[in-house]
């Protein structure tokens, strides 16, 4: 049996290392790597699968299901647009709303507090991305829609009703609830992933800045944040991608009306929940391949946004510009 | 100094103003939960635990088919999800140093990116089509597949935090390395792998979307894998969206337990999870 | 329990002689043509991290416009204490301190003054060259300015005053607007060196400088620290004592936490007079 010669060696490259090996030991590499594999798989499948149940839509639409709004399982006409504006509409309102919060509290946690109240401060706020979607949604119809319709629209249709952002009548649902709710549900992803990126800066960083006479506030924002910049827009991507995919509460606050219009009290709809409310019962293959279209649009866009955040974050996890010695 | 008092104040200015961006962000948390306990405590009796529901527009009736479903899908969604994650996650420690496993590791990390109910679109296809029905077999296949890639990588890091020296130890005993990956490493990294499964279950405990067209609901108590099946999310959405009462004070009773479960699960696992780094 | 006895400020104004004389105490009273107040005056500082108790009664003077090297084994304390020496020590979390260090006279641990204004008149070069990645060479001269969001009256000359201080401009001069990681170690330390100068500091405090550089760049720091001499007091932390012998005027000795002593370079290393001074010098450990 060979011993690996280097004790800083990973197990896997031990393993690569030691020769031959019995049957027993090879066996139980090609079972795990089999498993290991069904990620993979799955993943391939997945695509594969999405792309074959939506290729009538496809075929049927083109390109137009893109731009076209109509959506008439009766007359078997279907259009992807209220449903791409409803998403992208309400998953950068929740940016917008979520970023300086999420920034906010990921500075605070990794720089400003305390070190007695970083862990269960860190904690709190990784429960709130723990509780499942469906609860917010329960919280959103019977608690925020109704604080929304009393008090908050209201205000804002005093102030700003004469905007086309405002106009309309109060109505606690729809488009300005789906933003609420989509921001509470992603603030936690940005900020802890932002929070772990900015530990990842290194301290030498943070005593060079001090040393020449930094205010703690003026070495954040001037020496930290900026190498931490592109973790940051990771962070900010993989929260969006969660925005873009939400179901529950999205559909439980958003009104599920196939509506284009400006204001935040209108009803919408996104991809997500329109294909939550009608999937199981789709009339038809047509129906249930422009749904099934609708879910790869979906599929593809988070993969894409994925892919780049994970790339901008292991970007500074590995430090920033290295110097050359 | 020129500016010094200017310089003072936004750093007190700014150390006050991300205070304030933590305890905005903690009062929807609040928000919720106090909610969740005010008008879920109310609901909570030996009724709901043990009653099924009544037919649509009658008061009364309880949650036993969403609280059995929900158990039964979770725990067939472990069975099928956790060998595979595990022994993936031993692959990518003990092995996977190539580039099939950064491949997979890839896979992983994008696959829990995906909307939930694009999984249910998968499984809709591969399994409801197939055999013609609703079934819990699919809803559990669904949740499995959102459980494994948590599963996966919370082993591989486990693992590799387990010192070269043990593994070397075991071969050194004469064991094949099989037997010292099992007997060893698993052990010696059993409790952290113990709260990624925490962790996993209390993930897919509380997913929807992706049940809505696989595992479908059920109004009844069945062990019966092929046929649909309710869960406590799916019947949560179903009666808060529904015009009854009654149904509404069942939903945030439910509301209550599923979070109560899902945020114990939580909280264990990070609590016992000494994490290194976070505190500097 | 360390009872030494210092040399006082007067020691600093006597003349030489080529005799070490030893007092009552057996303790060398070494001599040197020199005229240097005291910068620095540390009184039985005493520092903790945590429970561990790093820095014990440690009383010191820093002369004006010299160079003073600390020396001793690892983990002896001396890095902890160039720190207390810029208030840095307080910002690792529960990290304690207790004593006084004046400069100039007044104590820069009371209350009245923050650390901010302290570090603009003592300055830190760090063990690795640390210039901030995302400015340029230019701005990472300047960055003790832009920090603190001001500007310096002609920033263009106090670049180049700075970098030529620190032997650098010659290199750079050309190429001014390139990322500051984008130079070699050794010239990235100088840089760090030109960015400390460029707030025009009265000290220039220097935690192991060279350790992480090849000789060829040490040797430049070296030389460079002759330079600066006579414009600036150095406090310098160095494990390798060939430097402290070659660039300082005065070495303290720190052995687990406690000063063990403190003299002229000179007399520290051909006239040691303590048994564990002679021993640490003589390679006996450490």
């Amino acid at each position: 049996m060979n011993l690996s010669r280097n004790p800083d060696a990973t197990p896997a490259e031990a393993s690569a290392s030691r020769g031959g090996g019995n049957l027993g030991d090879q066996l139980f590499r090609i079972l795990t790597a089999v498993f290991a594999g069904l990620t993979v798989l799955v993943l391939a499948a997945m695509a594969l699968q999405m792309l074959r149940t939506s290729a009538a839509s496809l075929k049927a639409f083109g390109w137009g299901f893109l731009t076209s709004r109509d959506w008439d399982p009766v007359l078997d006409a279907y259009g992807a647009l209220p449903y791409i504006f409803g998403t992208l509409a309400s998953s950068l309102i929740a940016l917008a709303i979520a970023l300086p919060v999420a920034l906010g509290t990921a500075i605070y946690l990794a720089e400003l507090a305390p070190l007695w109240v970083r862990r269960p401060l860190g904690i709190l706020v990784e429960l709130l991305a723990a509780i499942p979607s469906v609860i917010y949604g329960l919280w959103g119809i019977f608690v925020m829609s109704p604080w929304l319709r009393e008090t908050i629209q209201p205000f804002f249709q005093k102030t700003l009703g004469w905007t086309p952002f405002f106009s309309g009548v109060p109505r606690g649902f729809g488009m300005m609830a789906g933003c609420l709710v989509l921001a509470i549900m992603i603030l936690p992803t940005i900020a802890s992933v932002s929070r772990d990126v900015l530990l990842a800066v290194p301290n030498t960083i943070r005593e060079g800045a001090l040393a020449l006479g930094a205010t703690r506030w003026e070495m954040v924002r001037k020496a930290v944040l900026p190498c931490a910049k592109s973790g940051i827009l990771g962070a900010v991507i993989l929260g969006l991608g969660r925005a873009l995919g939400e179901t529950m509460a999205v559909t439980m606050v958003i009104g599920n009306r196939a509506d284009i219009s400006w204001s935040m009290f209108g009803p919408g709809h996104s991809l997500a929940s329109v294909i939550a409310n009608e999937y199981a019962e789709a009339s038809g293959d047509l129906h249930l391949s422009a749904l099934t279209e609708l879910g790869l649009i979906l599929f593809g866009v988070t993969l894409l946004l994925n892919i780049v955040a994970r790339i901008l974050i292991w970007r500074v996890s590995r430090g920033p510009a290295g110097a050359r010695n | 100094m020129d500016g010094y008092l200017r310089r003072k104040t936004f750093d007190i200015l700014a150390r006050w103003g991300s205070l304030a961006m933590v305890l905005v962000a903690l009062v929807p948390l609040i928000a919720v939960l106090g909610y969740l306990v005010m008008k879920g405590a109310g609901g909570l009796s030996w009724a709901f635990f043990t009653q099924l529901p009544k037919p649509v527009g009658e008061v009364g009736g309880g949650m036993a088919n969403a609280l059995t479903g929900s158990a039964i899908l979770v725990g067939l969604a472990c069975l099928i999800g956790l060998p595979v994650g595990i022994l993936g996650g031993i692959y990518l420690a003990e092995f996977g140093d190539n580039a099939f496993g950064k491949v997979v590791r890839f896979c992983a990390d994008v696959m829990s990116g995906v909307p939930s109910i694009a999984v249910g679109i998968f499984v809709y296809g591969l399994v409801v089509l197939s055999m013609r029905r609703f079934s819990a077999l699919a809803g559990a296949i669904a949740l499995a597949i959102l459980m494994q890639p948590i599963v996966m990588r919370t082993t591989e890091e486990l693992l590799r935090l387990v010192p070269m020296t043990l593994r070397e130890a075991g071969l050194a005993l004469g064991l094949p390395k099989w037997r010292v990956i099992l007997g060893v490493v698993l052990r010696t990294g059993a409790s952290g792998i113990a709260t990624g499964i925490m962790l996993a279950i209390a993930r897919v405990a509380g997913e929807t979307a992706p049940l809505l067209f696989t595992a479908f609901g059920s109004r009844f108590i069945s062990l019966k894998l092929d046929q649909p099946m309710g869960s406590l999310p799916v019947q949560i959405y179903t009666y808060a969206v529904s015009p009854y009462e009654d149904w509404h004070r069942q939903a945030w009773a439910a509301a209550l337990v599923l979070v109560g479960l899902v945020l114990a699960l939580n909280l264990l696992a990070r609590v016992l999870t000494r994490q290194p780094g976070q505190g500097r | 329990m360390n009872t030494l006895t210092l040399p006082s400020p007067t020691a600093f104004r006597t003349s030489v002689t080529d005799e070490s004389v030893l007092d009552e105490a057996g303790h060398a009273e070494s001599t040197l043509q020199v005229t240097a107040g005291t910068k620095i005056r540390a009184e039985d500082v005493n520092a903790w991290f945590g429970k561990a108790h790093v820095l014990k009664d440690i009383s010191l003077d820093i002369a004006e416009r010299r160079a003073t090297a600390l020396i001793g084994p690892s983990g002896c304390g001396k890095s902890t204490f160039i720190r207390c020496l810029n208030r840095l020590h307080e910002v690792v979390p529960g990290a304690r301190y207790k004593g006084r260090i004046l400069l100039d006279g007044e104590d820069i641990y009371h209350r009245a003054l923050d650390p901010v204004l302290l570090r603009r008149r003592v300055g830190m070069v760090f063990q690795r060259p640390n210039p901030f990645p995302t400015l340029s060479i230019r701005d990472n001269v300047l960055a003790g300015w832009k920090l603190a969001g001001q500007r310096p009256k002609d920033p263009d000359g106090l670049v180049e005053r700075s970098l030529r201080q620190a032997a650098l401009w010659d290199e750079v001069k050309d190429v001014l607007n390139r990322s500051g990681s984008s130079l070699s170690g050794g010239q990235q330390q100088r840089l760090c060196i030109a960015r400390a100068l460029a707030l025009e500091p009265e000290v220039l405090l220097m935690d192991e400088p060279c350790s992480a550089l090849d000789p060829i760049a040490t040797a430049k720091v070296e030389e460079l620290i002759h330079e600066l001499k006579e414009r600036y007091t150095i406090v310098i932390v160095t494990h390798s004592m060939q430097q402290a012998a070659r660039v300082s005027d005065f070495t303290a000795f720190l052995y687990l936490g406690e000063l063990v002593e403190f003299n002229t370079t000179e007399a520290i290393f051909t006239r040691p007079a303590n048994q564990r001074t002679e021993d640490y010098i003589t390679g006996r450990f450490g």
